[in-house]
């Protein structure tokens, strides 16, 4: 019998305790109510000129609607709703071949591509989707179709649905003769700050530099595959990478983003060797960045930190960063760590073991009081929702900073959040941040 | 086509529908779902989340779960959790993955009952059907396992208010615009389920003289508490004064000949359908009667893409979910109340849309928007959009 006098147990724990990659068991899982991460719609969304279609059980297909309708992108979204009797009388294909015409009928445009998103359902009962989609090519010679996934049953066994959405989005790239002075960043929501070094030194280098983010027609997202090169500082972007180098022939180059002043110079110096650029004055960048630390934390003064997994695919290598520049962090809410961010466990665990994990989908994670005593300065959304603070970085996938200049502008921010209140609950709420421009 | 949607047509579903019903009451409610059910439930469908704290959670059901069959770390999980969260009772919601493995969720619940010593619900919800579904079903178990049947009623008018989540009345002042047309007119509000009543005051639900069933999913709970209680119901909202005085009168004749009554129904139905109300079926229903007996409007049909039972419906009104169907409805009326996410139904049409949001439907988009319809402020609002 359960012993409900037994008080709810602190859910956090000091890094030094905590295992690698999962510190926490699983279980129940909260969602917070931060939303500003993107989502498959919102990403799906940055081809332009595409249309998508979400084929899905009714309750599956609320939050993508929704999701579309507030971003005022109804009109390149369509549904077909899977119900008991698609699922028992086994016409599956029919439903979507079916649907997808009658839509594409009544569209008042013609799409040039259309993202059709599958769910769990589909993969269960073994959809011939080969089929569905060969037959849609066939009806639909002049628009381009690819495969998306919307089964989060696989979230935790095979490719993540961040990582194959990110993949799926660069699928519907033609082979075109390629330059060898154009290279492609892939894999990020928001732009590449303009003055961080990887652009800086592509643009010395006479280098034409795309991304998704900055394309407005479908040809312009169609020419990302000229580049003979393509980028990527995010970790979900390395599936595409590894799958344009197979497709197109593109060469990848991962140069993870990182806070490592170690790892950011082994990234620029790999960059400039593959692409015969000139190197920049690292010692001077560096320079740069230290004296914006520094001005950020006489801004954050003995503030504590709290740093989450949605601001940075780098939580601790940022915690790392800050800890080193005599920032009181004092925690970081995590789930899962990343690969990447293994040096920077184990340096913490040694240097910093008193830092506190905290999870963010931990069922009592929703019963705590989301205030903490003392004011926070925290580093993303679910961090300044946690500790009910005002004082925060809207940060969300690293925000588009990279290498020296990427650490400056993030510690600029840092001390802008320190000096100045936000309304964390009105910047919170809104789903899928930065995705309307 | 059937099933197909080029514009948005997609209401909250059932899983959304327990969770939203139960929210309030003490207990903590699972969604067995691989995720995604959870953040749509807590973005769109409740706006209690940010600072009203409830158990309400996913199962994070995994692929290799699913394929084995594995009922075990479900178990394990709530049981973990309720010993952490000392739930008043737990519910467990289905979604469409687990109708395809064919959860036996009677079962569960019967198993962590007998484990835990909470008591347990199983909802074999699938998100393939809207949350009045739901959240009718949950309501109905709760009071059939928990409310006292020695309850006797109280002397003197009374009622208890069946079928309150946001999903119908946001929390936009709906809820209590509703309990004050009751209260000032002397008829006290012995609970309302399940939004602003402690679980107490719930299960004394057998005080009260006459149900009201304020929307569809205050129905299943209405019969259930008849059973229990012997409790006649009403079915409507007080929309506008006429509404207002219209259900009050009927609670009174219901109170007095121990018959359930259905006032919301005096009113010719649609031959043309000139006006077209779309949305929740007691909701529309309600606001038929209002601009009836307020402005004279007749040739009014509703049109409800929910599941509701006949009952609520007059001859002519459409009982539908299909977006074709409705966009036919649509192109033979002059004037739609709606929710303003149907204006793309309507564009390039004659209609004109008088915006009505439905939390249901579009969610937290324009909740700013939803008018306050009980009452005299009803009535405002209601000489306010028609007579313009």
């Amino acid at each position: 019998m359960i012993d409900l006098r037994k008080p709810m147990e602190d859910l956090s724990l000091p890094i030094r305790e905590a295992a690698f990659p999962a510190p926490f068991p699983g279980g129940l899982e909260y969602a917070a109510p931060a939303r500003g991460p993107w989502n498959i719609v919102h990403i799906g969304m940055l081809i332009p000129e595409s249309h998508q279609i979400f084929v899905c059980a009714q309750g599956c297909l609320r939050g993508v609607v929704l999701t579309a309708a507030e971003m005022g992108a109804e009109d390149r979204f369509s549904t077909i709703d899977v119900r008991e009797n698609n699922v028992l009388d086994g016409d599956m294909e029919d439903l979507i071949i079916d649907g997808v015409t009658d839509i594409l009928a009544k569209l008042p445009y013609r799409p040039r591509a259309l993202l059709i998103f599958t769910s769990c359902i589909h993969h269960f009962i073994g959809c011939d989707l080969p089929f569905v989609y060969e037959k849609l090519r066939e009806r639909f010679p002049d628009i381009d179709f690819t495969d998306c996934y919307m089964n989060p049953i696989m979230r935790k066994t095979k490719v993540t649905p961040d990582a194959k959405m990110r993949q799926q989005l660069y699928s519907l790239l033609h082979p075109r003769e390629m330059r060898a002075d154009c290279v492609t960043i892939i894999g990020n929501n928001e732009a590449t700050q303009k003055d961080s070094e990887l652009m800086t030194m592509l643009a010395a280098g006479g280098y034409t530099v795309r991304e998704i983010t900055g394309c407005h027609t479908y040809d312009e997202y169609q020419a990302l595959a000229e580049s003979q090169t393509c980028l990527s500082y995010n970790p979900a972007a390395v599936l595409a990478g590894q799958t344009l180098e197979e497709r197109l022939s593109q060469k990848h180059l991962h140069l993870p983003l990182s806070y490592e002043p170690e790892e950011i110079r082994e990234n620029l110096q790999r960059l400039a060797a593959e692409l015969s650029l000139p190197l920049p004055d690292f010692a001077a960048l560096e320079r740069e960045a230290e004296a914006a630390l520094a001005r950020a934390g006489e801004a954050a003064g003995d503030m504590p930190v709290a740093i989450d997994y949605t601001a940075t695919s780098r939580p601790l290598g940022l915690a790392k960063l800050l800890i080193q520049h005599g920032f009181r962090v004092e925690r970081v809410y995590v789930d899962a760590m990343t690969p990447g961010d293994r040096p920077a466990f184990d340096w913490l665990k040694e240097n910093a073991g008193g830092l506190r994990l905290y999870p963010t989908v931990h069922a009592g994670m929703g019963m705590l009081p989301h205030a903490a005593e003392e004011e926070f300065l925290a580093i993303g959304q679910k961090a300044a929702y946690f500790t009910g603070t005002r004082h925060f970085v809207n940060l969300l996938e690293g925000g588009g900073h990279y290498g020296f200049a990427g650490i400056r502008a993030l510690a600029e921010e840092i001390a802008a959040a320190a000096r100045e209140e936000k309304d964390t609950e009105g910047i919170i709420s809104v789903k899928g941040w930065g995705c309307c421009g | 086509m059937k099933q197909t949607a080029s514009v948005l047509m997609t209401y909250a579903a059932d899983v959304s529908g327990v969770c939203s019903a139960l929210y309030e009451l003490g207990g903590m409610t699972i969604m067995h779902d691989a995720s995604g059910c959870n953040s749509t439930y807590n973005t769109h469908d409740e706006p209690r989340w940010y600072h009203t704290p409830s158990m309400v959670y996913i199962s994070a059901l995994s692929e290799l779960e699913a394929v084995l069959g594995d009922d075990g770390k479900l178990i394990r999980d709530i049981e973990d959790a309720a010993r952490e969260l000392h739930p008043r009772f737990i519910a467990i919601a289905g979604t469409p993955i687990p109708m395809m493995m064919g959860t036996d969720f009677s079962g569960i619940a019967r198993l962590i009952e007998r484990e835990t010593g909470i008591p347990t619900f199983g909802f074999a919800t699938n998100g393939m059907h809207d949350y009045g579904v739901g959240a009718g079903m949950a309501l109905e178990a709760v009071a059939g396992r928990f409310c006292d049947p020695s309850v006797q009623p109280e002397s003197g008018l009374s009622v208890n208010l069946l079928g309150v989540t946001p999903l119908d009345f946001s929390v936009t002042g709906n809820v209590e615009a509703l309990r004050n047309v009751f209260e000032s007119a002397g008829i006290p509000v012995k609970s309302c389920w399940a939004m602003g009543s402690s679980f107490d005051e719930l299960m004394c639900a057998g005080k009260a003289r006459v149900n009201v069933a304020v929307s569809a999913c205050g129905l299943p709970l209405a019969k259930r508490l008849k059973k229990i209680y012997g409790t006649p119901y009403v079915a409507g909202l007080p929309i506008g004064k006429s509404g207002a005085a219209a259900l009050i009168a009927a609670i009174e004749k219901a109170d007095a000949s121990g018959e359930d009554q259905f006032p919301m129904r005096a009113v010719s139905g649609a031959k043309d359908g000139k006006i077209v109300i779309a949305g929740e079926a007691v909701q529309a229903g309600s606001l038929r009667y209002a601009l009836d007996r307020e402005l004279g409007l007749s040739d009014i049909r509703v049109v409800c893409p929910m599941e509701a039972e006949e009952e609520l419906f007059l001859p002519g009104d459409q009982r539908m979910g299909e977006e074709d169907d409705v966009f036919a409805v649509f192109r033979e009326a002059e004037t739609v109340v709606g929710d303003p996410l149907f204006g793309r139904a309507i564009r390039g049409g004659a209609a004109r849309l008088i915006r009505l949001p439905h939390e249901g439907f579009s969610g937290r988009i324009y909740r700013k928007e939803i008018p306050v319809l009980m009452g005299d402020q009803g009535t405002k609002w209601i000489q306010k959009e028609f007579n313009r």
